[in-house]
């Protein structure tokens, strides 16, 4: 199996897709500053985008199989709700700076029953 | 050599590779630093993967705008003590076990499908001019891919994405909106005090 040689498969892209998933699920739980937490979300959105793409490639199912265009048409929508989180979630970090002084997550325990 | 496998190896291991890196780091400037350039080597798979519209978008909007929102955000917020933020050791060996074994888990679906291993040699025929038209007319409500082969069980599943697209728009006008309001300064407090 060489990897340089053998035509890229649905396979390879699922494998990269899985690791920047769980990179980006580790990333938001271990990560203590809030802004880590964000990019571990967008590593995820990614991971997630790029089986979107990989799935409606007619490079690697051949033309009759694959899914046609939604995947990407859905991969432009999670770019736009990527943008569209960010701003918010930036906005609510830069809020909760203003208000504590810190951006430590674990700080934020003012909701704790 | 193939040079598809060649260019889709590099991609692929500037991606995972700077992916672990944002996780292993924990500087908070690094960390941006390497998530961008993990991005932008997922953009380039994209193009691999024929889709050059969408990779080209995620160039522009993910690379140029989000990271560049969030790498604002890591400027207004680095203090001294929130550069580098270290995690404690037990929650690492925890989140290493958890992550391994979700990512095998992952990596077994992939390998499992049986159409999906086999890569196909099969000749694309390439398209005569690359276009976004496509995925416009697709965003507009009407499908223009595919219609050939489409029969008609296949052509009532096929159907535009007019109404996601006005919802989004909508949905993005708001977002940014709120966000504005969120963050922006506290003056009325200041104008009652004084």
């Amino acid at each position: 199996m060489n990897l340089l040689t053998e035509p890229v498969g649905l396979t390879h892209y699922l494998v990269v897709g899985a690791v920047m998933f769980v990179t980006g699920a580790v990333c938001m739980a271990t990560k203590r500053n809030a802004l880590g937490v964000l990019m571990g979300i967008e590593l995820v959105l990614n991971g997630a985008n790029l089986n979107f793409v990989a799935f409606s490639s007619p490079y690697l199912r051949g033309s009759s199989v694959f899914l046609g265009l939604d995947g990407q048409l859905i991969a432009l929508f999670v770019i736009v709700l990527a943008a569209a989180e960010a701003a918010v979630a930036l906005a609510i970090t830069l809020n909760f700076y203003n208000n504590h002084a810190t951006v430590d997550v674990d700080e934020a325990d003012r909701l704790k029953g | 050599m193939n040079w598809h496998s060649f260019f889709f190896l590099l991609f692929s291991l500037v991606c995972c590779g700077f992916a672990i890196a944002v996780v292993a780091t924990s500087n908070v400037v690094r960390m941006a630093f390497y998530l961008v350039i993990s991005l932008s080597a997922t953009a380039g798979l994209f193009f691999l993967a024929g889709a050059d519209f969408v990779g080209a978008m995620q160039l522009m909007i993910y690379v140029g705008g989000t990271l560049v929102l969030l790498i604002f955000g890591v400027m207004l917020t680095a203090q001294r003590a929130f550069v580098s933020m270290r995690t404690a050791g037990g929650e690492w060996i925890l989140a290493a076990i958890v992550g391994s074994v979700f990512l095998m888990i992952l990596v077994q679906a992939a390998f499992r499908v049986e159409s999906w291993t086999s890569p196909t040699t099969a000749e694309v025929p390439l398209e005569e001019q690359v276009t976004a038209t496509r995925l416009g007319m697709g965003f507009l409500g009407l499908r223009v891919d595919g219609d050939a082969e489409a029969d008609a069980s296949t052509q009532t599943a096929m159907t535009g994405y007019l109404l996601p697209f006005e919802i989004i728009s909508i949905h993005l006008l708001v977002v940014l909106v709120g966000a504005a309001y969120l963050a922006r300064p506290k003056r009325r407090a200041r104008q009652e005090a004084s």
